[in-house]
């Protein structure tokens, strides 16, 4: 069963939501009712997150994460549609259940930290302990590992108008761990950070991930942390996802000229595997070949760029094998160019006729 | 038709005797509630009287100066204390707990009730805009009128001036608890609700603190506004500073005039900064907790 199943959302802003939900049901643009003074955050959004899985939601400034990811914890009730949570439906959970699940469950980062500025930082990190009545020594405790976690030992008694942008938004990170819920929800958790520290969270997540199998929703508008992070993604455009697959798969088949152009600036060495850009070998025979065509090997699952390293060692072109050293195809000079390519013009229109 | 005319541009709509007839309809039918709230005012000013006259006036003054010196440090404390003296000086001493008497217990019922009210309004926004143009009421009508069914329910002395001083005290109060809990940051109480807490946990724990200084900035405005309806109340036969001013007023004497009014001045401004400085952060807490680390230091 799905951790998360999103249903048909639509979440709009200003007066009249039903009717407003009911024209964008029956084909009106966006334009068209935000001329009637309304404004559609979410519209008819449905994925599933499945448990384990970290499913990253990406989109311009505006096109509707936050109000989305809201949604899911019933910060916000949805103008039109379902979220499930582990079968149960948000909006159906009487005010006590709706508390348990929240504090149980799953846990938030704030885009903007929304930190207790009058509590000290290991009081907010120990903070939904508190809220689930946990006593001070146990709460203290999980606390400082939550934050020497995220490196702020030594910064428990500071107050959060202490710290900069970035320790804020590690706290913020902090008190989201301490709750061990198995659902995360974070929302732009690593933008305030800078690059260094981005990335060594960004390692640290996966690595949490890994261990501990948490079932996240991440907001990103950085297509590259997008897709290092991101076990499937889901593009959204002016509240539409417009859509949702793995990193390879929006980079290899942008939906519309809107993804084709965030994918144009992602480093594709760094997304791309061997086994997605080689020309799969034709004969089952040919498979099972030991000698390989007496090319020189390369794991399935070897990023590009790790590629581009080797052949200064091994000359193209190279055999693709998977872990029982079955070779399953060929990289050439000519697929590894062509990958570096984005989709070309040609094939986009076609794609774009075809999702259209 | 002329006398018609006439008739109708010698009517006047009959407003005060309709009011005046509300009034004795209430006293007639709620006696008992009356003499109710009039003991336990009287009892409660009569208690607070006899505590700040009770010690001798050069203790309660030393009193009241390390109170504002803790509040606010040492150059209030004795700038305080000194002009506390002067009006023990003045001879003006007992007039002046009366006074302290009235404001406190004025203060301390006129909070009571604003607070939840204006918890109330910031939370709901029927409450909001049905509380609103009463509160526009109490505070636009000349303090004076107050004075009039004050009497009538609460004949003269000290409870019509209690009762006519809450009133008119009390709307700061809601006003500036509804606005300190809805200026919380909509995202921090968005994170209380993420993390599961209850409202009241959420109003506990996040908005009373975070509206603190703007709640606080509400009781000291309905301190100042007690201040000065507590001299009014004089009228009506409250005792303190306010029959000092009333019978200097009528017999026309400005050195005794001069004199009470210099004594609600410092009066005025010892508690205005005393309980500014409650609201803020670095306020007593802060203050006494550097008083306890230096006289940890010292032993
Ligand atoms: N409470 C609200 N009332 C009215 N409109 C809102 C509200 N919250 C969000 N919106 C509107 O909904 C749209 C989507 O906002 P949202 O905050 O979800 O965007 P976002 O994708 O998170 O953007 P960002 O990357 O800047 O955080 C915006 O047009 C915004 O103006
Ligand atoms: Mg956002």
């Amino acid at each position: 069963m799905a951790a998360i199943r999103a249903e048909g959302l639509y979440k709009v802003f200003g007066r009249r939501p039903d009717d407003v939900v009911r024209q964008l049901r029956d084909g009106a643009s966006t334009e068209e009712v935000a001329a009637q003074g309304a404004t559609p955050a979410v519209i008819d959004v449905g994925f599933e997150v499945q448990p384990g899985e970290i499913f990253v939601v990406m989109g311009l400034s505006g096109s509707g994460k936050s109000t989305l990811i809201r949604m899911l914890n019933g910060l916000l009730t949805p103008s039109a549609g379902h979220v499930h949570v582990g079968g149960r439906d948000v909006a159906e959970l009487d005010a006590k259940s709706l508390r348990q699940l929240r504090s149980e469950e799953m846990s938030m980062v704030f885009q903007h930290f929304a930190l207790l500025p009058h509590r000290t930082v290991l009081e907010n990190a120990a903070y939904a302990l508190k809220i689930r009545g946990f006593d001070k020594e146990a709460r203290d405790k999980k606390g400082r590992d939550a934050l020497n976690l995220v490196g702020l030992s030594g910064w428990e008694d500071k107050l959060p108008g202490q710290l900069s942008g970035g320790m804020k938004q590690r706290v913020g990170l902090a008190r989201a761990l301490a709750a061990e819920t198995d659902i995360m929800l974070m929302d732009e958790a690593f933008s305030a950070l800078d690059p260094l520290i981005r990335r060594e969270m960004q390692d640290q997540l996966i690595d949490l991930q890994k261990r501990l199998d948490k079932t996240i929703v991440f907001i990103t508008h950085d297509l590259n942390e997008a897709m290092r992070l991101g076990d499937r993604i889901a593009m959204m455009r002016a509240g539409r996802i417009v859509q949702i697959g793995t990193s390879e798969e929006i980079l290899r088949e942008p939906a519309n000229d809107y993804v084709a152009e965030f994918v144009k600036d992602v480093d594709r060495t760094r997304v791309l595997t061997a086994a997605s850009v080689m020309e799969p070998v034709s004969s089952p025979a040919a498979s099972t070949d030991d000698s390989h065509g007496g090319y020189d090997t390369v794991a399935a699952d070897t990023l590009l760029a790790d590629v581009f390293a080797m052949t200064d060692r091994r000359p193209l072109p190279l055999a693709v094998v998977d872990g029982d050293n079955q070779t399953l195809g060929v990289i050439r000079e000519q697929h590894l160019l062509h990958a570096m390519v984005s989709a070309d013009a040609g094939q986009d229109r076609e794609q774009e006729a075809s999702h259209g | 038709m002329g006398e018609l005319l006439q008739d109708i541009e010698q009517w006047r709509l009959p407003l005060g005797r309709w009011v005046a007839q509300f009034v004795d309809w209430l006293t007639e039918t709620f006696p008992a509630f009356f003499e109710f709230l009039t003991n336990v005012l009287l009892g409660a000013y009569e208690a607070l009287a006899d505590l700040f006259t009770w010690p001798p006036d050069v203790v309660m003054i030393l009193i009241l100066g390390v109170l504002g010196l803790l509040a606010r440090g040492w150059k209030f404390g004795i700038g305080g204390t000194a002009a506390l003296f002067l009006i023990s000086l003045l001879n003006l001493w007992e007039p002046a707990m009366e006074t302290l008497a009235l404001i406190v217990g004025s203060v301390v019922i006129a909070t009571v009730l604003a607070i939840p009210v204006g918890i109330a309004a910031a939370r709901s926004d029927v409450v909001s805009n049905a509380v609103r143009p009463v509160l526009d009421f109490m505070q636009t009508m000349p303090p004076l009128v107050y004075l009039i069914p004050a009497i009538f329910f609460f004949g003269v002395g000290v409870v019509p001036g209690l009762i006519a001083t809450i009133v008119f005290a009390m709307p700061p109060g809601v006003r500036l608890t509804e606005l300190g809990i809805r200026q919380v940051d909509q995202e921090v109480v968005e994170a209380g609700h993420a993390f599961g807490s209850s409202p009241g946990e959420i109003l506990r724990q996040i908005q009373i603190p975070l509206a603190r200084p703007t709640i606080m900035a509400g009781v000291n405005q309905v301190i100042m506004l007690a201040l000065s309806m507590v001299v009014l109340a004089g009228f009506v036969g409250a005792p303190g500073l306010g029959q000092e001013v009333l019978s200097a007023l009528s017999r026309v004497e400005i050195g005794p005039g001069a004199e009470a009014g210099l004594s609600v001045v410092i009066l005025a401004i010892y508690l205005d900064r005393v309980t500014a400085a409650l609201g803020t952060r670095s306020g007593t807490s802060g203050r006494l907790a550097k008083l306890k680390g230096r006289l940890a230091k010292a032993k």
